[in-house]
């Protein structure tokens, strides 16, 4: 999960992380209240969407007073960047910066070990950056048992030069933010630009924070990080189901256990598709690899919530999940959807149980239900029979 | 002859009392694989019983992995432990030796495995996974959850990232058969890669062609595809699933 920045600034104060102070809006009034919360004088209203490039698509704007505040936010709120309508501002207290600098620490699945990057030369796009000027942006591993330690801020302070009459500040600030990325299960944590401000102080002002829902079960209160706003209603109760779905734009539902094999599938279908009048896979659904009847159930469910689906393709392979279960689950599904349940089903089954598997679900003979010999086949009788509802 | 396991290997399984521990227990029994304990701290010096074609087999529960080696001479374990107890699991393998660790759980924080996979490097200890499938040499030993009657033994090599994907290529191939078929798992930070398994079919005289399956997401596979290219002198067939997925 990527955290919104006011959030990251949000966990970067509650490690000690020097930050500026920073109120949430969603309205121009409310942008106008933070401005005078925050004194009434030079403000920054800054959109918070989950990309970059924000500033030049004008999503970052002064505001000398809270009135243009006001202004500034009406401008910014429904703006449309790179897909991300803005819904939320964060109104900043401004700062006099004297130097940008620029620090990460994440997750180097290459080495499989943590990697901070830092730079003096900070305030431009670091991927830039590391291709125009690569010896500007130091790199140095870090061991994921133990962190950034103070020695080991001290090494990557040193590499990057940054100068000696803040270096031990920065450092300071270094350490802190390797907590932030242990403490919170962190995947990524992102600073750019770190300043030194006209007053000497080192600030982190804007920061990126990715983190890893693997450890969710240890960090109960991500969940209310989480934007509930942005999520699509079908992706919503996919994942009250804990189901992996994406929708897509397509007709031909599709339902997998397992990523790999549920993308495969889109590749299969979306190549039968061009056979079949250019039909493609309207989603991703992945049941997971020890899918349950339950959690069939709920996968259908979902894809037949969506109204441009025209067929589904059920392509299992069982591994942990055995196929009598996946037969059951749909069987079952089924029944419980009753007449909501009105588009084909194309099932495919291997592995696993699987003359149980096809014997429960002929024994059922529902009329909805095509069994299919081979993925193929399956992908390309889902297919026709989208077409043909189309 | 195989890569990472063989006839010789003797099988611990870390959460074998589980219910998935009992019932993959179970299955790697029925296909051959020679299991000589499970840890469980809480049942320890009890034994447990698994059906085994007409009758049954008694496999005794230690309370640590150390004892475990010490008394069977195991050389492989298996992990079938909940994520928030997975690392704890694999340390203690890698603390008492076990040349290989095979950690089939879904869903361990990815700092926890960086910081396992820290360790390991350190005692020269493989780890496979976590997040994975397993490792099946079929005919010899099946440590994992790969369903063992897909196909039997052959001269295919297969490393794949995923899981059912693995099942279904077997099933392709299975008129070929297999010198050994690993899934290395999905995960960010994996302990075998495919440029490990690509180095050790390279290696087995058994292997004649190699099929290596990815996942869109990282570069392991452009790495994998230049390693090849260097050092692979097997045919090797490579698939990776995504073409037509969404950016994101």
């Amino acid at each position: 999960m990527d955290l919104f920045e006011y959030q990251a600034r949000d966990v970067f104060e509650k490690y000690g992380v020097p930050v500026l102070r920073g109120i949430v809006a969603r309205s121009p009034q409310e942008a106008r209240a933070a401005a005078e919360q925050l004194g009434g004088g030079t403000v920054v209203v800054k959109a918070q969407v989950k990309t970059g490039g924000r500033g030049k698509a004008g999503g970052v704007k002064l505001a000398h007073s809270p009135d243009e505040a006001a202004a500034r936010a009406e401008e910014i709120l429904g703006l449309d960047i790179k897909g991300h309508v803005v819904q939320t501002l964060m109104i900043a207290e401004g700062a006099k910066i004297a130097e940008e600098f620029y620090f990460s620490l994440l997750l180097d699945r290459a080495n499989r070990s943590l990697l901070a990057m830092a730079s003096v030369e900070g305030g431009m796009e670091i991927e830039q950056l590391a291709v125009e000027r690569p010896e500007a942006l130091a790199k140095v591993q870090v061991d994921p048992r133990t962190g950034i330690d103070a020695a080991k801020a001290a090494e990557i302070v040193a590499a990057a030069g940054f100068d000696a009459s803040i270096a031990d500040e920065v450092a300071a600030v270094l350490v802190k933010l390797g907590e932030v990325y242990r403490g919170e299960d962190a995947t990524l944590v992102e600073v750019n630009p770190l300043v030194r401000t006209e007053d000497g102080a080192i600030v982190a002002l804007d920061g990126k924070v990715t983190l890893d829902d693997n450890a969710a079960f240890r960090h109960p209160e991500h969940a209310a990080l989480e934007d509930a706003a942005a999520t699509d209603p079908l992706e919503a109760k996919a994942k009250e189901n804990d189901l992996n779905y994406v929708k897509l734009d397509g007709s031909v539902g599709v339902i997998g256990n397992g990523a790999g094999l549920v993308m495969s599938t889109l590749d299969v279908v979306a190549y039968a598709g061009e056979k079949h009048g250019g039909v493609k896979p309207a989603n991703f659904l992945d049941i997971g690899g020890g899918a349950s009847a339950a959690v069939m159930a709920a996968g259908l469910d979902v894809i037949l919530g969506d109204e441009q689906v025209r067929s589904v393709f059920v392509n299992v392979f069982g591994g942990i999940t055995a196929c009598d279960e996946v037969a059951n689950g749909i069987v079952q599904a089924l029944a419980t959807l009753g007449d909501a349940a009105n588009k084909p089903l194309v099932v495919r089954l291997d592995g696993n149980n699987v003359e149980e598997g096809r014997r429960i679900l002929a024994e059922a003979n529902h009329p909805l239900v095509t069994l299919a010999e081979t993925m193929d086949g399956g992908a390309d009788k889902a297919a026709e029979l989208a077409n043909a509802a189309a | 002859m195989a890569i990472f396991i063989n006839a010789d290997s003797k099988v611990i399984v870390q959460g074998m009392t589980g219910s998935e521990g009992t019932k993959h227990t179970t299955r790697m029994l029925a296909s051959g694989t020679t299991i000589v304990g499970g840890v469980n701290p809480r049942k320890a010096g009890t034994t447990q019983t698994f059906p085994l074609g007409e009758g049954t087999r008694d496999i005794p529960v230690f309370g640590t992995v150390a004892e475990a080696v010490e008394t069977t001479g195991a050389n492989v374990s298996v992990i079938f432990v909940p994520p928030a107890f997975t690392k704890a699991a694999v340390v203690e393998a890698i603390e008492a030796q076990v040349p290989l660790v095979v950690i089939i759980t879904e869903g361990v924080p990815v700092a926890d495995t960086a910081e396992f996979f820290a360790l390991a490097a350190e005692k020269g200890v493989r780890l496979i996974g976590p997040n994975c499938p397993g490792i099946i040499s079929p005919g010899k030993s099946n440590v994992g959850i790969i369903p063992a009657d897909i196909t039997g033994p052959g001269k295919i090599g297969l490393v794949s990232k995923s899981g059912t994907l693995t099942y279904q290529m077997m099933y392709e191939l299975r008129d070929f058969g297999f010198s050994t078929a690993i899934g290395i798992g999905g995960d960010p930070v994996i302990g075998t890669t495919h440029i490990d398994a690509l180095e050790a079919f390279e290696a087995d005289p058994e292997t004649e062609a190699i099929v290596m399956i990815g996942e869109i997401g990282g570069d392991a596979e452009e790495r994998a595809a230049e390693y090849i290219k260097q050092h692979v002198t097997k045919p090797v067939v490579g698939y990776v699933a995504g073409f037509t997925a969404p950016e994101g």
